[in-house]
């Protein structure tokens, strides 16, 4: 032990403060990994549910050992370049797409303080990294060298931007009321009870961000970017084994972060709605979020998918006259001091 | 107007969003319809359609008399028979092949046939491991006849009164 703390005064600081982030990031991302997995199994058991099948039960127990049946089948199957292809490109999509949804978990506190990084722009830095997040399925849709790979890229990249402008817009209004963009903040602005969450206030831009949101994750019913009735699978159509599980784990972690951002944003994070009755706590903000991943997966079982002049049509012509509507209200309430906004 | 304030409304409060979530909310604790094959099996019908026989008659004579009834109905053209005179003098096949990869499983060769030979068993579950298995001779179909007998026969007559 006393050779391993030598070993460690010996390094330099750069290098220590690199393997101390580096164990930090490793202590968020092995949780989301296997909170991923066996999202995948819950979602695949709740519309199974939902469809009066029973879904999954073969492998394990209850069918618990199916994500890893899943995981290990794609790890050992080939990836397959298509001719023709921009390899690099091809390669480097999926990872495009995986690494941001990964970063955006650096600014999201999980409690009081317990936060990767504390920065000041967490919400504009979460804005800009799944935003990044769309220019990987762009490339692996262009780089496929397949009309269906390329039309899924062009649908997912002009809803991404409708969405965009009415997802950051709603995320406005937070800042309105909460005057940071720190998450942590936000946060702590919506303390005392149920009563004092910004989804009170912000109602309709909740709802706007949170449909913006499962549109942004490419989840149903705003999937036309891989709607399989039409462009079999869109962006992914030429991708197999780890390379698709990659976009898939992408997929999946954004539907966390989105549901953990609503969670945060609207719902009061990790604060207890009867702080007088039960306290605050890490468990508040995963049972909330597990609220909103539920919802995702209720979402995808219930509504048949947008077409695609509709999907421009909600995004272009209600969310965002909604939220600028809703901001200019905010405002004037703020300027005035009205009620909740203060 | 009162029209368009009601549309509004409606689609500004997610009405019909929150009744199609409940339908499906509901079924989420719904009894489950799934049969978990190999262990539990659904009913089959005294007709169902599956792997092919050739029965015989109590006294152990084969039925088929090679009329090939069954070869000309055939619509896939799956049925090849072959026939000579017997030292009895009766006709019999000398090969009675169905390809089971051509067969569609439609029944007409059961329905054409005059003397109730060549029917369809209710077995569903069969396999091929290698090239020429496809193809049932005649001794395979008889074969299978024979171990079946009693349940085509039950079939039969259980659906003898709607013929």
């Amino acid at each position: 032990m006393d050779f391993l703390i030598s070993i460690w005064e010996w390094l330099h600081e750069y290098v220590q403060y690199t393997i101390y982030s580096g164990v930090k990031a490793l202590i968020i991302l092995l949780p989301l990994f296997i909170v991923v997995a066996y999202y995948t199994y819950a979602e695949r058991k709740v519309i199974g549910y939902m469809q009066v099948r029973k879904g999954p039960n073969r492998v394990g127990p209850k069918g618990l050992l199916q994500p890893f049946a899943d995981m290990f089948k794609l790890m050992f199957k080939e990836i397959i370049i298509p001719t023709n292809s921009n390899r690099y490109l091809f390669i480097i999509a999926p990872v495009i797409t995986f690494a941001p949804a990964m970063a955006a978990w650096a600014v999201i506190p999980f409690d009081d303080g317990l936060v990767f990084s504390d920065i000041n722009a967490g919400l504009l830095y979460i804005l800009a990294m799944t935003s990044v997040g769309v220019y990987g399925v762009i490339i692996a849709g262009w780089a496929s060298n397949s009309k269906y790979a390329l039309l899924g890229a062009m649908r997912s990249a002009a809803q991404i931007v409708a969405y965009e402008i009415a997802m950051g817009f709603a995320l406005v209004g937070v800042l309105m009321v909460s005057g940071s963009l720190n998450l942590g903040e936000i946060v702590a602005k919506q303390s005392g009870g149920l009563g004092n969450w910004f989804f009170i206030p912000l109602l309709p831009l909740f709802f706007v961000y949170f449909i913006s949101g499962v549109a942004e994750t490419n989840r149903a019913p705003f999937d036309v970017a891989e709607g399989e009735s039409e462009i079999v699978a869109g962006f992914h159509v030429e991708y197999s084994g780890m390379t698709f599980a990659v976009f898939f784990l992408a997929e999946y972690a954004n539907m966390i972060l989105i549901s953990m951002l609503c969670a945060l944003l609207f719902f009061g994070g990790w604060l207890s709605p009867w702080p007088t009755v039960f306290g605050d706590g890490i468990g508040w903000l995963f049972g909330k979020t597990a609220v909103f991943m539920l919802l995702l997966l209720w979402f995808r079982a219930t509504f048949p998918r947008y077409r695609y002049d509709q999907i421009m049509r909600l995004g272009w012509k209600v969310l965002l006259p909604v939220t600028i509507f809703w901001l200019f209200v905010e405002g004037v309430a703020i300027y005035f001091k009205v009620g909740l906004f203060v | 107007m009162f029209a368009k304030i009601h549309y509004y409304l409606k689609s500004f409060l997610f009405l019909e969003l929150l009744k199609g979530m409940s339908v499906t909310g509901r079924y989420f604790f719904g009894r489950k319809f799934t049969i978990q094959y190999p262990e539990q099996k659904t009913p089959i019908s005294p007709r169902f359609r599956g792997l092919h026989a050739l029965r015989r008659y109590a006294n152990g004579e084969e039925r088929c008399i090679a009329c090939k009834l069954c070869e000309a109905v055939c619509p896939a053209l799956a049925i090849t028979i072959e026939s000579e005179q017997r030292a009895d003098g009766t006709r019999r096949t000398t090969r009675y092949d169905i390809d089971l990869f051509k067969c569609i499983y439609c029944g007409f060769c059961e329905e054409a046939c005059p003397v109730d030979s060549i029917v369809e068993t209710n077995i569903f579950e069969y396999h091929f491991e290698n090239r020429g298995e496809n193809i049932m001779t005649k001794e395979k179909l008889l074969e299978i006849g024979d171990q079946y007998e009693a349940q085509l026969a039950a079939d039969r007559s259980a659906d003898a009164p709607y013929r």
